[in-house]
């Protein structure tokens, strides 16, 4: 077991850290920790145009291969860059469902002219992209979508209709890719395709989801024979399934590292807070702040164990399986202890009529980690069926 | 960054574990805990001469493996799983680590080649009723002609019975904290040291009382400066601590294993029980606790073994070893209880095996400060100093 980085890897750290210290700045000053989870709708223009300044300096899809306008960069690399990134305040990243799951998706299972066509966008920073999955049956049981597509032998083009929900930044992204039933009489994971939809068309409408912080991240989006080309299918049809959760695998835990800086970041206000306010003294919450404490750095050795790519047992990887029970139940928890630390002050919105602050909405918004991304529920059964062995539910 | 075991490591790991399994079964550790001694003398020499367990992490030059501390905690883990019963902890946890620590050339030489050589040895510094910081350190030692007088009385010393060694911390008199702290190294069979087995609670690893009357010992004991060895101790109580850590790891383990296989052997309104969401949930929340507690102690491993060497990394050693030893304490209490509850009414007997956990997992949380006690010296560094 070694925990240092190689003296390369500390070099391309320094790299980054220069250039945004350099770029981070000026103009793009107040979009630094904006924008990120529960922040999705804060300066979205300022945003898109920080995304097309990374491209510039070629910090846009670093894992990509260099064929495909990326770095290559090793996982270290990009353990490295996240980290960075997030302890510079970059901002909420417009363009990680393009460059983290689109790009690998289309690089892994999609033809030439897919990666052609939509590659440069995403890498250029321009082309934003969401994801349709859930739809109002279609939340943990992902395999009972019912949005359908048809080919029209006439126009060439396949017809889509239905709707998807909890749609991220819909209203801001160019594409969205759907997985929608080209087999009308199939069921669960048979018989469905993968789809890459223009948003800017007559048959697609987008409704914003108002949240309990008063924001809206997410949205529903509706589908009325929308179009898109014979060749904007992803595999063939009723291979859907397959890239579907194909594209979920790419999600392969480079950006945790980053995403717990943010979290660094929001304990160590709640730290600040503590101590200006007295909280600091009272014992009960001095254990809860170490507690956080613990399991934010426990956090973090076990992504590092997950990036090492080792078990135990080398095989299963049981510290990935936990991942996400794990960093969803802490953040909550990280939740509460702010508004505990704040005391009476935690009540009070700072901007009228709902204009809440950054620990707040973190307070409120944490309790959607626990359900997106698959419940801490559906979690457990994962967890106990596939690393324990125990019985599988019983499926419909 | 290879946080992984190496190809060495996992074939270590893998073999104290097959020894284990065969060595250290139910019916050992029953044998064994029923008696004051605490473990078998046949045992321990085929652990301590032929496998040459306790020399691990001891250099090459003083007759040890000249291994890491990554080894250590894998050794430790396994052993967590089958509750060996052996003076391992107090051996190399406590007293190998202070002498790699605190000892001279002179100490090391003499000391740890007995220890390779299968001897045993353990660390004697809490005062009755105390908690494990320097407050705890009561005895006391006065310089006296060429040497020290050392008198004291120490409980909750592990196997402190039987050591064949002790290191032992006293304090200069009337100096309080970090102050006047002085280390010994010494034979247990040294005159004015009286030693007296007490029953615990956890009946896989025994304490002992230890009294020290007019103790006369050369200035050769001493561990490095007299009066300035608080450093060097509270180094050895986290090198330490991170090696229990590890055996607590093993215990959580094996408390989720037992429970899903019996689970998954028990059948009720006509299925397996562990079938229903209910035990499926509290079984994934086991998972969760000790993959966690896993990343803590091999974390905490890796820290250690720099902390040894001297490496950049060993700064953050009393930080690892306190998030290790919090969480860990906290995974294997969490686990063996749960595991009780998942076993159901057997769970509570003493037939079973789950209980022998439970009670392993309390004594090693108490061990060098529990969670609440880990997490306050955390808050102080974290909510004490200056700047947030």
């Amino acid at each position: 077991m070694k925990l240092s980085f190689s003296p390369e890897d500390e070099l391309f750290r320094e790299e980054v850290a220069n250039w945004l210290a350099d770029n981070l700045c000026g103009e793009f000053e107040p979009i630094r920790f904006r924008g990120g989870p529960g922040d999705e709708h804060s300066f979205v223009e300022e945003r898109k145009a920080w995304e097309q300044k990374l491209a510039e300096g070629g910090w846009t899809c670093i894992g990509w291969p260099k064929q495909y306008g990326g770095r290559a960069a090793s996982v270290e690399q990009q353990v490295i860059f996240n980290e960075e990134y997030a302890r510079a305040g970059g901002p909420g990243r417009m363009g990680h469902i393009g460059e983290t799951l689109m790009g690998p998706t289309l690089i892994a299972f999609g033809n030439a002219a897919q990666r052609e066509h939509y590659l440069p966008g995403i890498r250029a920073g321009r082309e934003f992209w969401c994801q349709g999955y859930s739809e109002p049956s279609a939340g943990s049981d992902l395999a009972n979508v019912k949005t359908r597509a048809r080919f029209d032998e006439g126009t060439g083009q396949w017809q889509i209709s239905g709707q998807k929900v909890w749609t991220s930044l819909a209203h801001e992204s160019q594409y969205v890719f759907v997985i929608a039933r080209t087999d009308p009489d199939s069921s669960a994971h048979k018989g469905l395709g993968f789809f890459l939809v223009a948003m800017d068309q007559p048959g697609v409408t987008v409704r914003p989801i108002e949240q309990l912080t008063g924001t809206s991240e997410f949205n529903e989006v509706f589908f009325d024979d929308a179009v898109c080309d014979a060749d904007d299918i992803v595999g063939a049809p009723g291979e859907g399934w397959k890239v579907a959760m194909g594209l979920l695998g790419f999600e392969r835990g480079v950006s945790t590292l980053g995403q717990q800086m943010l979290f660094q970041n929001e304990l160590d206000e709640i730290v600040r807070v503590a101590k200006a306010n007295g909280a600091a003294c009272d014992p009960a919450l001095r254990q809860r702040i170490a507690e956080a404490h613990i399991g934010l750095r426990i956090m973090r050795f076990n992504s590092m164990r997950m990036l090492s790519g080792g078990g135990d047992d080398g095989s299963l990887q049981k510290e990935a399986m936990i991942y996400k029970l794990y960093w969803s139940s802490w953040h909550r928890n990280l939740g509460k202890l702010a508004m505990d630390v704040l005391g009476a002050e935690s009540e009070i919105v700072p901007e009228a009529p709902y204009g809440l602050s950054r620990l707040q909405s973190m307070y409120l918004f944490t309790r959607a980690d626990t359900i997106y991304g698959g419940t801490n529920q559906i979690q457990r059964n994962i967890i106990a069926e596939r690393a324990l062995g125990m019985p599988r539910e019983p499926r419909g | 960054m290879e946080f992984r075991f190496t190809e060495e490591q996992q074939m270590i790991r893998d073999t104290a574990e097959a020894f284990l399994a065969e060595v250290s079964t139910a019916a050992a550790v029953r044998e064994a805990m029923a008696t004051e001694r605490g473990y078998s003398d046949a045992l321990w020499q085929q652990i301590s001469e032929e496998l040459m367990w306790p020399a691990l992490h001891i250099p090459e030059a003083f007759g040890g493996l000249g291994l890491g501390f990554v080894e250590l905690a894998a050794m430790q883990e396994q052993m967590g799983r089958t509750l060996l019963c052996a003076p391992f902890l107090s051996t190399v946890g406590f007293a190998v680590n202070a002498l790699l620590v605190a000892g001279n050339e002179a100490q090391q030489t003499a000391y740890l080649g007995d220890i390779a050589a299968g001897k045993t040895a353990t660390l004697a510094f809490m005062a009755p009723g105390s908690r494990p910081d320097a407050a705890a350190i009561q005895a006391t030692c006065r310089s006296e002609g060429d040497g020290f007088v050392l008198d004291g009385e120490y409980r909750y010393v592990l196997d402190g019975h039987t050591a064949d060694i002790l290191v032992l911390a006293a304090r200069a008199p009337g100096s309080v904290g970090t102050e006047g702290v002085s280390l010994f190294v010494l034979p247990a069979s040294t005159a004015g040291i009286s030693r007296e087995w007490l029953p615990t609670m956890d009946q896989t690893r025994k304490q002992a009382r230890i009294v020290l009357e007019n103790v006369q010992v050369e200035r050769s004991a001493c561990m490095g400066e007299a009066g300035q060895a608080w450093p060097a101790l509270a180094k050895t109580l986290d090198l330490a601590a991170i090696a229990l850590a590890a055996e607590q790891v093993g215990v959580a383990q094996q408390a989720l294993d037992s429970s899903v296989a019996y689970t998954t052997e028990r059948v009720q309104f006509g299925r397996t029980i562990a079938s229903y969401q209910a035990i499926k949930h509290k079984a994934a929340d086991m998972m969760l606790k000790v993959e966690a507690a896993r990343s803590a102690a091999y974390y905490a491993a890796c820290i250690a073994d720099e902390a040894l060497a001297g490496g950049p990394l060993g700064s953050g050693l009393a930080e690892a070893a306190s998030i290790a030893k919090a969480y860990c304490s906290e995974a294997a209490f969490f686990n063996t209880g749960c595991g009780i509850q998942l076993h159901g009414g057997v769970g509570i007997t003493s037939e079973y095996d789950i209980q022998l956990y439970f009670k392993r997992a309390k004594s090693a949380e108490t061990l060098l400060g529990d969670t609440a006690w880990h997490r306050e010296r955390l808050a102080q560094q974290l909510l004490d100093g200056g700047e947030a």
